[in-house]
């Protein structure tokens, strides 16, 4: 009994420390951010890695899921005779829901795992102590550029998302399954607010590209243990980072609608 | 301010690194039990010891990388743990250090290695260009500048770790293991390179490694590290030929003796 109580304290005290080293993490980057030197040639090569090279994988997920979206709803509303109302569905729960939050899990599997990989090699092999030993602040030179070209690309990814996932709606239910295309737009448009629910999702999305960059950051920063160790924060920063978007998608999402 | 001044007199005489009471532990282990000792300007201090005993641990505390529990390290007469973070990066620029395995960002070529110290503190492109191709002649490898890390030997790797560990001309040099890992005639070149910068910068020297022979080479001082304290600390001459029976052990190369005796003792 008392091995049970002990593991389960283990547990909760390991993610209290994860929460812990999150926001001190938060803290130590926002201060540096704001700090020069600003190195605006290293925020583009990671807006570049982020944002610029994901759009393959963010085109296919977004899109197979507006797609696969369109289909199921056509299916369903077909019982009570409400196909007329698929663009509608398709569109909110795009905008609102699945573009940001699908994003934001490819993104943390594609980068998440990248960033954490880079650092914890960088620390294990030195790197980052030899970073300090010249002078230079490892989460500025470090952090601040992979999680701010987070905070910046993830909306455009989302935004991209959002008009290929209706795109791929608007193939199947036109295409496929034979809805007018006249009016599958207008019902996808009409009941869509352009504040509440696009930005609504762009600014999850920017709280999705903090999130998950800096788990990314933080596991891969305090790596110990050589390769291996690379592995687990490898494994840990994707993990974490993709459950923390679940949770953290739901108390965001009670927050803003 | 308290705790910024060093205890011991100011201007010429104080040294240009001391140790104080130096305390840490990593758990339960104990690794830094008590260290001082300090380092004149232009001397060179070498720290030898068996592999483990945590010499790096030491070394990385000097510059400020790792936070005793206890004491105190002093820079020039400033205790680094009492200066702000931006002070303390700004001390830290007078230091060049050499990591074990180079520790090159291998993200970078080594002409990126090596400016990297220089186009953080602002140097102008073509003195970089310069500098950098005076560092890598000081370390006897013109003509590598365009090449991946990747592509480079160890011997070669430590001596780019050198050349950018000296590219912002720092007054107090740190080596952790230069020659570890290396053969024989690399370990021989490699001390050769060290005496000569030493011939050029007359900087400030501390060395930590296990080879016997280099410690006399390049050292003014050798001391052992045992146990999580400074045992011995003399010139090479007297330090080959102490009678402790420690540094006899280490300097021989016995199996048997205090140095082994205490580490059987912990393994058990």
């Amino acid at each position: 009994m008392t091995r049970i109580l002990e593991a389960i304290g283990r547990v909760v005290l390991r993610v209290f420390e994860e929460i812990g080293n999150f926001f001190s993490m938060l803290g130590r980057v926002a201060v540096w951010a704001v700090r020069p030197p600003y190195d605006l040639a290293e925020l583009m090569r990671q807006m570049v890695r982020v944002g610029y090279d994901s759009i393959p994988v963010v085109f296919v997920t977004t899109l197979f899921t507006g797609m696969v979206l369109a289909l199921q709803t056509f299916n369903g509303f077909a019982r009570f005779h409400a196909q007329n109302l698929v663009g509608s569905v398709v569109a909110l729960s795009l905008t609102r829901e699945l573009s940001p939050v699908l994003t934001a899990l490819m993104v943390t599997g594609r980068v998440g795992s990248a960033m954490a990989a880079e650092l914890g090699t960088m620390r294990v092999t030195e790197q980052i102590d030899a970073l300090t030993a010249l002078a230079t602040e490892p989460v500025q030179y470090l952090m601040v550029p992979r999680v701010s070209a987070s905070i910046l690309m993830l909306p455009l990814l989302v935004i991209m998302g959002d008009v290929v996932g209706m795109y791929g709606g608007y193939l199947v239910a036109v295409q496929l399954l034979g809805a007018n295309p006249v009016a599958y737009i207008d019902n996808s448009f009409q009941y869509l607010h352009v504040k509440d629910d696009v930005v609504s999702g762009i600014i999850k999305a920017a709280v999705f590209g903090l999130v998950f960059s800096l788990i990314a950051c933080v596991r891969g920063y305090y790596t110990t243990g050589g390769a291996e160790g690379v592995g687990r924060s490898t494994t840990r920063a994707v993990v974490s980072g993709s459950l923390s978007v679940l949770v953290v998608d739901f108390f965001l999402t009670k927050l803003l609608y | 301010m308290e705790g910024k001044g060093s205890p011991a007199a100011p201007g010429k005489t104080a040294p240009k690194l001391q140790a104080e009471d130096l305390h840490k532990s990593f758990g339960d282990k104990v690794v830094l039990d008590g260290i001082s000792f300090s380092v004149a300007s232009g001397e060179s201090l070498v720290i030898v010891g068996p592999s483990g005993t945590g010499k790096s641990v030491l070394l990385k505390h000097l510059i400020g990388l790792i936070r005793p529990d206890s004491g105190r390290v002093f820079v020039a007469g400033e205790d680094l743990w009492a200066l702000s973070h931006i002070e303390r990066n700004r001390a830290r620029k007078k230091f060049g250090m050499s990591f074990q395995e180079g520790a090159l960002f291998d993200s970078m070529s080594v002409f990126d290695n090596i400016a990297f110290p220089l186009r953080r503190s602002g140097h102008p492109p073509r003195q970089v260009r310069e500098r950098v191709r005076e560092c890598l002649e000081i370390v006897h490898l013109p003509n590598v500048e365009e090449k991946r890390t990747s592509e480079l030997s160890g011997g070669m790797r430590r001596r780019v770790g050198f050349a950018r560990a000296i590219a912002h001309e720092p007054e107090i040099l740190l080596f952790d293991e230069p020659n570890t890992g290396l053969d024989p005639i690399m370990t021989e070149i490699i001390d050769e390179v060290i005496l000569e910068m030493r011939e050029k910068m007359k900087p400030t020297i501390v060395t930590i490694t296990h080879h016997v022979e280099s410690a006399r080479k390049i050292g003014d001082r050798v001391a052992l590290l045992f146990g999580g304290k400074l045992l011995y600390d003399a010139t090479p001459g007297e330090f080959l030929k102490a009678q402790d029976p420690a540094v006899r052990q280490f300097v021989e190369g016995n199996a048997q003796g205090p140095l082994t005796r205490d580490f059987e003792m912990s393994a058990r």
